[in-house]
Protein backbone atom coordinates (compact mmCIF):
# COMPACT_ATOMS: atom_id res chain seq x y z
CA UNK A 1 0.00 0.00 0.00
CA UNK A 2 1.20 3.49 -0.85
CA UNK A 3 0.63 6.49 1.40
CA UNK A 4 0.42 10.06 0.14
CA UNK A 5 0.43 12.97 2.62
CA UNK A 6 -0.45 16.60 1.87
CA UNK A 7 1.27 19.17 4.12
CA UNK A 8 2.07 22.89 3.91
CA UNK A 9 3.94 24.54 6.78
CA UNK A 10 1.76 27.63 6.53
CA UNK A 11 -1.94 27.19 7.20
CA UNK A 12 -4.61 28.05 4.66
CA UNK A 13 -2.55 27.42 1.53
CA UNK A 14 -5.02 24.87 0.15
CA UNK A 15 -4.02 21.54 1.71
CA UNK A 16 -7.57 20.39 2.24
CA UNK A 17 -8.70 21.63 -1.18
CA UNK A 18 -6.04 19.44 -2.81
CA UNK A 19 -6.35 16.51 -0.40
CA UNK A 20 -10.15 16.30 -0.69
CA UNK A 21 -9.89 16.34 -4.49
CA UNK A 22 -7.23 13.61 -4.42
CA UNK A 23 -9.47 11.66 -2.05
CA UNK A 24 -12.10 11.88 -4.78
CA UNK A 25 -9.76 10.93 -7.64
CA UNK A 26 -7.85 8.00 -6.14
CA UNK A 27 -9.37 4.54 -6.38
CA UNK A 28 -9.37 1.73 -3.86
CA UNK A 29 -8.01 3.85 -1.05
CA UNK A 30 -8.55 4.95 2.51
CA UNK A 31 -8.61 8.59 3.66
CA UNK A 32 -6.97 9.91 6.83
CA UNK A 33 -7.42 13.45 8.18
CA UNK A 34 -4.37 14.08 10.33
CA UNK A 35 -5.11 17.75 10.99
CA UNK A 36 -6.58 16.73 14.33
CA UNK A 37 -6.37 20.24 15.72
CA UNK A 38 -8.63 21.83 13.09
CA UNK A 39 -9.91 19.04 10.85
CA UNK A 40 -11.81 20.13 7.75
CA UNK A 41 -11.89 17.17 5.35
CA UNK A 42 -15.20 15.96 6.78
CA UNK A 43 -16.85 19.19 5.61
CA UNK A 44 -16.17 18.11 2.02
CA UNK A 45 -16.47 14.35 2.29
CA UNK A 46 -19.47 14.13 4.67
CA UNK A 47 -18.46 10.96 6.47
CA UNK A 48 -21.02 8.92 8.38
CA UNK A 49 -19.36 7.79 11.58
CA UNK A 50 -19.35 4.04 12.13
CA UNK A 51 -17.29 3.88 15.29
CA UNK A 52 -15.78 6.29 17.77
CA UNK A 53 -12.99 5.69 20.25
CA UNK A 54 -11.90 8.00 23.03
CA UNK A 55 -8.29 9.07 22.94
CA UNK A 56 -6.37 9.34 26.20
CA UNK A 57 -3.58 11.75 25.40
CA UNK A 58 -1.78 11.88 28.69
CA UNK A 59 -2.36 12.60 32.32
CA UNK A 60 -3.13 15.69 34.35
CA UNK A 61 -2.42 16.44 37.99
CA UNK A 62 -5.37 16.78 40.37
CA UNK A 63 -5.02 18.21 43.88
CA UNK A 64 -7.17 16.62 46.59
CA UNK A 65 -8.06 19.64 48.65
CA UNK A 66 -8.75 17.79 51.93
CA UNK A 67 -5.23 16.38 51.97
CA UNK A 68 -3.52 19.64 50.90
CA UNK A 69 -1.70 21.50 53.67
CA UNK A 70 -1.03 24.52 51.41
CA UNK A 71 2.73 24.28 51.71
CA UNK A 72 3.35 25.44 48.13
CA UNK A 73 6.08 22.90 47.34
CA UNK A 74 4.20 21.78 44.20
CA UNK A 75 3.90 25.32 42.92
CA UNK A 76 7.65 25.81 43.21
CA UNK A 77 8.65 22.54 41.60
CA UNK A 78 6.34 22.87 38.55
CA UNK A 79 8.28 24.07 35.53
CA UNK A 80 5.16 24.77 33.48
CA UNK A 81 3.59 27.34 35.83
CA UNK A 82 0.58 25.05 36.04
CA UNK A 83 -0.07 25.26 39.78
CA UNK A 84 -1.43 28.42 41.31
CA UNK A 85 -3.14 29.74 44.43
CA UNK A 86 -6.54 31.38 44.32
CA UNK A 87 -7.94 34.01 46.66
CA UNK A 88 -9.27 31.31 48.98
CA UNK A 89 -5.63 30.18 49.46
CA UNK A 90 -6.36 26.77 47.91
CA UNK A 91 -4.04 25.34 45.27
CA UNK A 92 -5.28 24.60 41.78
CA UNK A 93 -3.93 22.93 38.65
CA UNK A 94 -4.29 24.82 35.40
CA UNK A 95 -5.40 21.94 33.19
CA UNK A 96 -4.20 23.64 30.03
CA UNK A 97 -0.68 24.28 31.36
CA UNK A 98 -0.19 20.92 33.11
CA UNK A 99 1.90 18.48 31.09
CA UNK A 100 1.18 15.59 33.44
CA UNK A 101 4.84 15.11 34.31
CA UNK A 102 4.34 13.99 37.95
CA UNK A 103 7.00 16.26 39.50
CA UNK A 104 4.36 17.70 41.87
CA UNK A 105 3.17 14.21 42.79
CA UNK A 106 6.72 13.28 43.78
CA UNK A 107 7.32 16.28 46.03
CA UNK A 108 3.94 16.60 47.73
CA UNK A 109 4.56 15.74 51.40
CA UNK A 110 0.97 14.63 52.07
CA UNK A 111 0.27 12.66 48.85
CA UNK A 112 -2.43 15.13 47.99
CA UNK A 113 -1.77 15.08 44.25
CA UNK A 114 -2.73 12.37 41.78
CA UNK A 115 -2.29 11.96 38.05
CA UNK A 116 -5.46 11.06 36.22
CA UNK A 117 -6.05 10.04 32.61
CA UNK A 118 -7.19 12.88 30.41
CA UNK A 119 -9.46 12.20 27.46
CA UNK A 120 -7.93 14.54 24.91
CA UNK A 121 -10.08 13.73 21.91
CA UNK A 122 -11.76 11.07 19.80
CA UNK A 123 -10.85 8.96 16.79
CA UNK A 124 -13.59 8.19 14.27
CA UNK A 125 -13.80 5.45 11.66
CA UNK A 126 -16.29 6.47 9.00
CA UNK A 127 -17.69 5.76 5.57
CA UNK A 128 -17.83 8.30 2.77
CA UNK A 129 -19.18 8.00 -0.76
CA UNK A 130 -15.66 7.59 -2.15
CA UNK A 131 -13.77 5.62 0.49
CA UNK A 132 -13.52 4.76 4.16
CA UNK A 133 -12.14 7.59 6.26
CA UNK A 134 -10.42 7.87 9.62
CA UNK A 135 -10.45 11.23 11.35
CA UNK A 136 -10.18 12.68 14.82
CA UNK A 137 -10.92 15.68 16.93
CA UNK A 138 -8.63 17.05 19.60
CA UNK A 139 -10.53 18.81 22.37
CA UNK A 140 -9.80 22.54 22.45
CA UNK A 141 -6.81 23.49 24.57
CA UNK A 142 -5.24 20.04 24.62
CA UNK A 143 -1.57 19.51 23.92
CA UNK A 144 -0.81 19.43 20.18
CA UNK A 145 -0.81 15.75 19.70
CA UNK A 146 1.48 13.82 17.46
CA UNK A 147 0.17 10.85 19.41
CA UNK A 148 -3.38 11.40 18.19
CA UNK A 149 -2.09 11.76 14.61
CA UNK A 150 -0.26 8.45 15.03
CA UNK A 151 -3.49 6.92 16.31
CA UNK A 152 -5.40 8.09 13.22
CA UNK A 153 -2.76 6.61 10.93
CA UNK A 154 -2.72 3.34 12.85
CA UNK A 155 -6.49 3.02 12.49
CA UNK A 156 -6.34 3.95 8.81
CA UNK A 157 -3.67 1.29 8.26
CA UNK A 158 -5.90 -1.32 9.88
CA UNK A 159 -8.78 -0.37 7.61
CA UNK A 160 -6.49 -0.44 4.58
CA UNK A 161 -5.22 -3.89 5.52
CA UNK A 162 -8.65 -5.37 6.20
CA UNK A 163 -10.15 -3.99 3.01
CA UNK A 164 -7.01 -4.54 0.90
CA UNK A 165 -6.62 -0.95 -0.19
CA UNK A 166 -3.88 0.24 -2.56
CA UNK A 167 -3.54 3.82 -1.30
CA UNK A 168 -3.90 6.05 1.72
CA UNK A 169 -4.57 9.77 1.15
CA UNK A 170 -3.60 11.88 4.16
CA UNK A 171 -4.48 15.52 4.90
CA UNK A 172 -1.80 16.85 7.25
CA UNK A 173 -1.54 19.50 9.94
CA UNK A 174 0.01 22.95 9.42
CA UNK A 175 3.29 23.85 11.11
CA UNK A 176 6.60 22.01 11.46
CA UNK A 177 6.18 20.38 14.87
CA UNK A 178 5.29 16.99 16.23
CA UNK A 179 1.87 16.55 14.50
CA UNK A 180 3.49 17.12 11.10
CA UNK A 181 6.31 14.70 11.78
CA UNK A 182 3.76 12.10 12.85
CA UNK A 183 1.85 12.77 9.64
CA UNK A 184 4.77 12.09 7.30
CA UNK A 185 6.73 9.36 9.10
CA UNK A 186 6.68 6.26 6.94
CA UNK A 187 4.60 7.69 4.07
CA UNK A 188 5.52 6.95 0.46
CA UNK A 189 5.27 10.47 -0.90
CA UNK A 190 4.64 13.94 0.53
CA UNK A 191 3.07 16.86 -1.31
CA UNK A 192 3.93 20.33 -0.01
CA UNK A 193 1.31 22.93 -0.91
CA UNK A 194 2.90 26.37 -1.11
CA UNK A 195 1.40 29.75 -1.94
CA UNK A 196 3.29 32.56 -3.69
CA UNK A 197 3.51 34.99 -0.79
CA UNK A 198 6.41 36.07 1.44
CA UNK A 199 4.89 34.05 4.28
CA UNK A 200 4.24 31.07 2.02
CA UNK A 201 7.83 30.98 0.81
CA UNK A 202 9.23 31.41 4.34
CA UNK A 203 7.11 28.58 5.73
CA UNK A 204 7.77 26.28 2.76
CA UNK A 205 11.52 26.52 3.37
CA UNK A 206 11.02 25.33 6.94
CA UNK A 207 8.77 22.40 6.07
CA UNK A 208 11.15 21.38 3.26
CA UNK A 209 14.01 21.30 5.78
CA UNK A 210 11.95 19.08 8.08
CA UNK A 211 11.14 16.71 5.20
CA UNK A 212 14.80 16.59 4.22
CA UNK A 213 15.80 15.79 7.80
CA UNK A 214 13.24 12.99 7.80
CA UNK A 215 14.45 11.82 4.35
CA UNK A 216 11.01 11.89 2.78
CA UNK A 217 10.28 11.78 -0.95
CA UNK A 218 8.33 14.90 -1.76
CA UNK A 219 7.23 17.38 -4.40
CA UNK A 220 5.74 20.87 -4.36
CA UNK A 221 2.41 22.19 -5.63
CA UNK A 222 2.11 25.96 -5.98
CA UNK A 223 -1.45 27.00 -5.24
CA UNK A 224 -2.97 30.25 -6.55
CA UNK A 225 0.29 30.63 -8.46
CA UNK A 226 -0.96 33.60 -10.52
CA UNK A 227 -1.62 35.81 -7.47
CA UNK A 228 2.00 36.92 -7.48
CA UNK A 229 4.18 35.71 -10.36
CA UNK A 230 7.39 37.08 -8.79
CA UNK A 231 6.88 34.98 -5.69
CA UNK A 232 5.96 31.97 -7.83
CA UNK A 233 9.30 32.36 -9.60
CA UNK A 234 11.01 32.58 -6.20
CA UNK A 235 9.43 29.26 -5.24
CA UNK A 236 10.43 27.74 -8.60
CA UNK A 237 14.00 28.94 -8.21
CA UNK A 238 14.18 27.60 -4.68
CA UNK A 239 12.93 24.19 -5.87
CA UNK A 240 15.23 24.27 -8.86
CA UNK A 241 18.33 24.86 -6.73
CA UNK A 242 17.28 22.14 -4.30
CA UNK A 243 16.30 19.70 -7.05
CA UNK A 244 12.72 19.51 -5.80
CA UNK A 245 10.09 18.44 -8.30
CA UNK A 246 7.22 20.85 -8.91
CA UNK A 247 4.17 18.69 -9.44
CA UNK A 248 1.93 21.45 -10.64
CA UNK A 249 0.72 25.03 -10.41
CA UNK A 250 -2.92 25.58 -9.54
CA UNK A 251 -4.37 28.90 -10.73
CA UNK A 252 -6.47 31.17 -8.54
CA UNK A 253 -10.01 30.06 -9.28
CA UNK A 254 -13.20 31.36 -7.69
CA UNK A 255 -14.78 27.95 -8.26
CA UNK A 256 -12.64 26.61 -5.40
CA UNK A 257 -14.53 28.83 -2.96
CA UNK A 258 -17.82 27.83 -4.64
CA UNK A 259 -16.97 24.16 -4.19
CA UNK A 260 -15.97 24.65 -0.55
CA UNK A 261 -19.21 26.46 0.21
CA UNK A 262 -21.17 23.68 -1.52
CA UNK A 263 -19.20 21.12 0.47
CA UNK A 264 -17.90 19.21 -2.56
CA UNK A 265 -14.38 18.64 -3.92
CA UNK A 266 -13.48 21.19 -6.58
CA UNK A 267 -12.75 18.43 -9.11
CA UNK A 268 -16.48 17.78 -9.25
CA UNK A 269 -17.07 21.22 -10.75
CA UNK A 270 -17.07 21.44 -14.55
CA UNK A 271 -14.94 24.01 -16.28
CA UNK A 272 -12.82 24.80 -13.26
CA UNK A 273 -9.21 25.61 -14.21
CA UNK A 274 -8.06 24.59 -10.71
CA UNK A 275 -9.81 21.25 -11.10
CA UNK A 276 -8.16 20.41 -14.42
CA UNK A 277 -4.72 21.18 -12.96
CA UNK A 278 -5.48 18.99 -9.94
CA UNK A 279 -6.47 16.14 -12.30
CA UNK A 280 -3.15 16.59 -14.08
CA UNK A 281 -1.29 16.54 -10.75
CA UNK A 282 -3.11 13.33 -9.87
CA UNK A 283 -1.94 11.67 -13.11
CA UNK A 284 1.61 12.84 -12.47
CA UNK A 285 1.39 11.49 -8.93
CA UNK A 286 0.27 8.07 -10.17
CA UNK A 287 3.27 7.97 -12.50
CA UNK A 288 5.62 8.86 -9.66
CA UNK A 289 4.11 6.25 -7.35
CA UNK A 290 4.22 3.55 -10.02
CA UNK A 291 7.69 4.48 -11.19
CA UNK A 292 9.15 3.64 -7.79
CA UNK A 293 9.80 7.29 -7.00
CA UNK A 294 12.72 7.76 -9.37
CA UNK A 295 13.50 11.22 -10.67
CA UNK B 1 -3.90 46.36 27.19
CA UNK B 2 -3.08 42.93 25.80
CA UNK B 3 -4.82 41.69 22.67
CA UNK B 4 -4.34 38.23 21.14
CA UNK B 5 -5.16 37.64 17.48
CA UNK B 6 -6.11 34.06 16.66
CA UNK B 7 -8.16 32.16 14.11
CA UNK B 8 -8.54 28.41 14.49
CA UNK B 9 -8.04 27.84 10.79
CA UNK B 10 -4.71 28.82 9.29
CA UNK B 11 -4.43 31.35 6.50
CA UNK B 12 -7.52 33.37 7.37
CA UNK B 13 -5.61 36.61 7.89
CA UNK B 14 -4.33 36.67 11.48
CA UNK B 15 -1.01 38.12 10.42
CA UNK B 16 -2.64 40.68 8.12
CA UNK B 17 -4.75 41.96 11.02
CA UNK B 18 -2.05 41.88 13.71
CA UNK B 19 0.63 43.60 11.61
CA UNK B 20 -1.64 46.34 10.27
CA UNK B 21 -3.24 46.95 13.67
CA UNK B 22 0.17 47.23 15.37
CA UNK B 23 1.43 49.62 12.74
CA UNK B 24 -1.60 51.90 12.86
CA UNK B 25 -1.87 52.03 16.67
CA UNK B 26 1.82 52.88 16.91
CA UNK B 27 1.09 56.22 15.25
CA UNK B 28 -0.31 57.47 18.54
CA UNK B 29 0.86 55.10 21.26
CA UNK B 30 3.55 52.66 22.24
CA UNK B 31 2.86 49.19 20.86
CA UNK B 32 4.63 45.85 21.15
CA UNK B 33 3.92 43.13 18.60
CA UNK B 34 4.73 39.57 19.69
CA UNK B 35 4.65 36.62 17.28
CA UNK B 36 3.89 33.42 19.19
CA UNK B 37 3.44 31.29 16.07
CA UNK B 38 6.86 29.85 16.84
CA UNK B 39 6.57 27.00 14.31
CA UNK B 40 5.94 29.31 11.37
CA UNK B 41 6.26 32.96 12.40
CA UNK B 42 5.50 35.46 9.63
CA UNK B 43 4.98 38.93 11.11
CA UNK B 44 8.70 39.79 10.77
CA UNK B 45 8.33 39.59 6.98
CA UNK B 46 6.20 42.74 7.00
CA UNK B 47 8.61 45.08 8.74
CA UNK B 48 12.14 46.35 8.73
CA UNK B 49 13.19 45.25 12.18
CA UNK B 50 16.24 46.32 14.08
CA UNK B 51 16.90 43.22 16.19
CA UNK B 52 18.68 43.98 19.45
CA UNK B 53 18.66 40.72 21.34
CA UNK B 54 18.64 37.01 20.54
CA UNK B 55 18.01 34.78 23.52
CA UNK B 56 18.20 31.00 23.29
CA UNK B 57 15.36 29.11 24.98
CA UNK B 58 16.45 26.01 26.81
CA UNK B 59 14.83 23.21 28.68
CA UNK B 60 16.71 21.23 31.31
CA UNK B 61 17.32 17.63 30.34
CA UNK B 62 18.76 14.82 32.46
CA UNK B 63 22.38 13.71 32.53
CA UNK B 64 22.98 10.44 34.33
CA UNK B 65 26.12 9.95 36.39
CA UNK B 66 27.11 6.34 35.69
CA UNK B 67 29.10 6.04 38.88
CA UNK B 68 26.19 6.98 41.09
CA UNK B 69 23.46 5.19 39.09
CA UNK B 70 22.34 1.85 40.55
CA UNK B 71 20.11 1.04 37.53
CA UNK B 72 17.03 0.81 39.74
CA UNK B 73 14.72 2.00 36.95
CA UNK B 74 12.80 4.53 39.05
CA UNK B 75 13.49 7.34 36.56
CA UNK B 76 12.09 5.39 33.63
CA UNK B 77 9.03 4.50 35.68
CA UNK B 78 8.30 8.08 36.67
CA UNK B 79 8.87 9.63 33.23
CA UNK B 80 5.49 10.21 31.60
CA UNK B 81 6.98 10.83 28.18
CA UNK B 82 9.07 7.72 27.61
CA UNK B 83 12.16 9.89 27.44
CA UNK B 84 14.40 7.80 29.66
CA UNK B 85 14.98 4.05 29.49
CA UNK B 86 16.96 1.78 31.78
CA UNK B 87 18.80 -1.19 30.32
CA UNK B 88 20.73 -3.86 32.24
CA UNK B 89 23.97 -1.94 31.90
CA UNK B 90 23.06 1.66 31.11
CA UNK B 91 20.45 4.43 31.13
CA UNK B 92 19.47 6.14 27.90
CA UNK B 93 17.92 9.60 27.52
CA UNK B 94 15.85 10.38 24.40
CA UNK B 95 16.35 14.13 24.20
CA UNK B 96 13.59 14.89 21.72
CA UNK B 97 10.96 13.25 23.91
CA UNK B 98 12.03 15.01 27.11
CA UNK B 99 9.73 17.78 28.36
CA UNK B 100 12.34 19.02 30.83
CA UNK B 101 10.08 18.57 33.88
CA UNK B 102 12.79 17.35 36.25
CA UNK B 103 10.77 14.42 37.65
CA UNK B 104 13.56 11.90 37.02
CA UNK B 105 16.13 13.83 39.00
CA UNK B 106 13.61 14.32 41.81
CA UNK B 107 12.87 10.60 42.10
CA UNK B 108 16.43 9.28 41.74
CA UNK B 109 17.34 7.66 45.10
CA UNK B 110 21.10 8.09 44.63
CA UNK B 111 21.04 11.62 43.19
CA UNK B 112 22.66 10.30 40.04
CA UNK B 113 20.73 12.61 37.71
CA UNK B 114 22.01 16.07 37.05
CA UNK B 115 20.56 18.40 34.41
CA UNK B 116 21.97 20.32 31.48
CA UNK B 117 20.34 22.91 29.25
CA UNK B 118 19.21 21.91 25.77
CA UNK B 119 18.19 24.53 23.23
CA UNK B 120 14.68 24.23 21.74
CA UNK B 121 14.55 27.58 19.96
CA UNK B 122 15.23 31.30 20.22
CA UNK B 123 13.53 34.54 21.05
CA UNK B 124 14.39 37.61 19.01
CA UNK B 125 13.62 41.05 20.37
CA UNK B 126 13.92 44.35 18.60
CA UNK B 127 12.17 47.47 17.41
CA UNK B 128 10.54 48.62 14.22
CA UNK B 129 10.55 52.26 15.30
CA UNK B 130 10.52 54.24 18.52
CA UNK B 131 6.86 53.47 19.08
CA UNK B 132 6.69 49.91 17.80
CA UNK B 133 8.56 47.17 19.64
CA UNK B 134 8.83 43.67 18.31
CA UNK B 135 9.39 40.14 19.59
CA UNK B 136 9.20 36.73 17.98
CA UNK B 137 9.90 33.12 18.90
CA UNK B 138 11.35 30.56 16.54
CA UNK B 139 11.26 26.86 17.35
CA UNK B 140 14.23 24.78 16.24
CA UNK B 141 13.27 22.29 13.55
CA UNK B 142 12.90 18.77 14.89
CA UNK B 143 11.57 19.91 18.26
CA UNK B 144 8.15 18.53 19.14
CA UNK B 145 6.58 21.57 20.83
CA UNK B 146 7.08 25.31 21.00
CA UNK B 147 5.00 25.99 24.11
CA UNK B 148 8.11 26.68 26.23
CA UNK B 149 9.25 29.29 23.72
CA UNK B 150 5.87 31.02 23.83
CA UNK B 151 6.06 31.08 27.63
CA UNK B 152 9.50 32.70 27.53
CA UNK B 153 8.51 35.21 24.85
CA UNK B 154 5.52 36.34 26.87
CA UNK B 155 7.79 37.03 29.84
CA UNK B 156 9.40 39.68 27.63
CA UNK B 157 6.24 41.74 27.33
CA UNK B 158 7.22 45.37 27.61
CA UNK B 159 5.60 47.14 30.56
CA UNK B 160 6.08 50.51 28.89
CA UNK B 161 3.86 49.50 25.95
CA UNK B 162 0.30 50.84 25.94
CA UNK B 163 -0.87 47.92 23.83
CA UNK B 164 0.67 44.46 23.36
CA UNK B 165 -0.58 42.58 20.29
CA UNK B 166 0.03 38.84 20.14
CA UNK B 167 -0.12 36.98 16.82
CA UNK B 168 -1.07 33.43 17.83
CA UNK B 169 -0.48 30.14 15.98
CA UNK B 170 -3.34 28.45 14.10
CA UNK B 171 -5.45 25.75 15.72
CA UNK B 172 -6.99 25.67 19.18
CA UNK B 173 -4.58 23.48 21.09
CA UNK B 174 -2.02 24.08 23.81
CA UNK B 175 0.15 26.73 22.04
CA UNK B 176 -2.96 28.83 21.37
CA UNK B 177 -4.05 28.61 25.00
CA UNK B 178 -0.53 29.61 26.08
CA UNK B 179 -0.73 32.62 23.73
CA UNK B 180 -4.13 33.65 25.11
CA UNK B 181 -3.28 33.24 28.77
CA UNK B 182 -3.50 36.55 30.65
CA UNK B 183 -4.67 38.63 27.70
CA UNK B 184 -7.51 41.14 27.98
CA UNK B 185 -9.11 40.58 24.61
CA UNK B 186 -9.17 38.09 21.74
CA UNK B 187 -9.65 39.04 18.10
CA UNK B 188 -10.84 36.01 16.14
CA UNK B 189 -10.08 36.27 12.44
CA UNK B 190 -12.20 34.07 10.21
CA UNK B 191 -13.12 33.74 6.55
CA UNK B 192 -16.39 33.12 4.73
CA UNK B 193 -16.11 29.40 4.13
CA UNK B 194 -17.29 26.22 5.86
CA UNK B 195 -13.67 25.65 6.97
CA UNK B 196 -13.43 29.11 8.47
CA UNK B 197 -16.75 28.69 10.28
CA UNK B 198 -15.92 25.22 11.59
CA UNK B 199 -12.63 26.33 13.08
CA UNK B 200 -14.12 29.61 14.36
CA UNK B 201 -16.56 27.60 16.47
CA UNK B 202 -13.64 25.79 18.09
CA UNK B 203 -11.78 29.04 18.72
CA UNK B 204 -14.88 30.61 20.29
CA UNK B 205 -15.13 27.63 22.63
CA UNK B 206 -11.54 28.16 23.78
CA UNK B 207 -11.79 31.90 24.47
CA UNK B 208 -15.13 31.44 26.25
CA UNK B 209 -13.69 28.68 28.44
CA UNK B 210 -10.87 31.06 29.32
CA UNK B 211 -13.39 33.86 29.96
CA UNK B 212 -11.68 36.30 27.62
CA UNK B 213 -13.79 39.01 25.91
CA UNK B 214 -13.90 38.40 22.19
CA UNK B 215 -14.69 40.07 18.87
CA UNK B 216 -14.61 38.76 15.31
CA UNK B 217 -12.99 40.04 12.12
CA UNK B 218 -14.69 38.64 9.03
CA UNK B 219 -11.92 38.44 6.48
CA UNK B 220 -12.40 37.61 2.79
CA UNK B 221 -16.01 38.38 3.67
CA UNK B 222 -18.62 37.00 1.28
CA UNK B 223 -22.24 37.75 2.31
CA UNK B 224 -23.50 34.87 0.16
CA UNK B 225 -22.05 32.45 2.73
CA UNK B 226 -25.01 33.04 5.03
CA UNK B 227 -24.13 30.40 7.62
CA UNK B 228 -21.39 32.68 8.94
CA UNK B 229 -23.73 35.58 9.68
CA UNK B 230 -26.28 33.21 11.18
CA UNK B 231 -23.69 31.73 13.51
CA UNK B 232 -22.39 35.16 14.57
CA UNK B 233 -25.93 36.28 15.32
CA UNK B 234 -26.87 33.14 17.21
CA UNK B 235 -23.77 33.33 19.39
CA UNK B 236 -24.14 37.06 19.93
CA UNK B 237 -20.58 37.69 18.74
CA UNK B 238 -19.41 41.23 18.14
CA UNK B 239 -18.20 41.86 14.58
CA UNK B 240 -15.25 44.26 14.77
CA UNK B 241 -14.55 44.60 11.07
CA UNK B 242 -15.47 43.12 7.71
CA UNK B 243 -12.78 42.86 5.05
CA UNK B 244 -14.18 41.77 1.66
CA UNK B 245 -12.02 39.60 -0.59
CA UNK B 246 -9.90 41.98 -2.60
CA UNK B 247 -7.14 40.99 -5.00
CA UNK B 248 -5.23 44.16 -4.15
CA UNK B 249 -5.12 43.29 -0.44
CA UNK B 250 -4.02 39.75 -1.32
CA UNK B 251 -1.31 41.12 -3.59
CA UNK B 252 0.15 43.43 -0.91
CA UNK B 253 0.11 40.55 1.55
CA UNK B 254 1.91 38.33 -0.94
CA UNK B 255 4.69 40.90 -1.26
CA UNK B 256 5.06 41.26 2.48
CA UNK B 257 3.50 44.73 2.58
CA UNK B 258 0.98 46.32 4.93
CA UNK B 259 -2.09 46.90 2.77
CA UNK B 260 -3.30 49.82 4.89
CA UNK B 261 -0.27 51.81 3.72
CA UNK B 262 -1.47 51.56 0.13
CA UNK B 263 -5.26 51.37 0.16
CA UNK B 264 -7.04 54.35 1.64
CA UNK B 265 -9.85 54.25 4.16
CA UNK B 266 -8.57 51.36 6.24
CA UNK B 267 -6.62 53.29 8.87
CA UNK B 268 -9.84 54.74 10.28
CA UNK B 269 -11.46 51.31 10.31
CA UNK B 270 -8.59 49.87 12.36
CA UNK B 271 -8.79 52.81 14.77
CA UNK B 272 -12.53 52.29 15.15
CA UNK B 273 -11.89 48.63 15.87
CA UNK B 274 -9.45 49.59 18.60
CA UNK B 275 -11.94 52.01 20.14
CA UNK B 276 -14.58 49.30 20.15
CA UNK B 277 -12.24 46.83 21.81
CA UNK B 278 -11.39 49.41 24.47
CA UNK B 279 -15.06 49.91 25.16
CA UNK B 280 -15.73 46.17 25.38
CA UNK B 281 -12.94 45.63 27.89
CA UNK B 282 -14.39 48.51 29.91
Amino acid sequence: MKQIAVVSGKGGTGKTTLASSLAFLFENHVIADCDVDAPNMHLILNPSVESEEEFVGGKKAVIIDEKCIRCGVCENICRFDAIYVRDDRSYYVDKFACEGCSACVIVCPTNAIELVDEVAGSVYTSKTKVAPMVHALLRPGEETSGKLVAEVRKKALEVAKNEKKDYMVIDGAPGVGCPVESTVVGVTYVIVVAEPTSSGLHDMRRIVEVLEQLRRNFGVVINKYDINMDKTRDIENFCDVKGIRILGKIPFDEKVQTANVMGIPVVKIDGSPAASEIRRIYQELLKILEGGLQG
Amino acid sequence: MKITVLSGKGGTGKTTISTNLSWILSEKMKVQLLDTDVEEPNTHLFFDIEFQEEIPVNIMIPVVDKDKCILCGECAKVCQFGAIAVFPKAVMVFENLCHGCGACSLICPTKAIDEKPKRIGVIRLGRINGNLLYGMGLMDLGEPSGVGIIRELKKRMDDSADVVIIDAPPGTSCPVVESLRGTDFAILVTESSPFGLHDLRMAVEVVRTMEIPVGVVLNKYDPSFREMDEYIKKEGLKVLMKVPFNKEIAYHYSKGELFTKYISGWRDKFWRMYEEIKEMIG
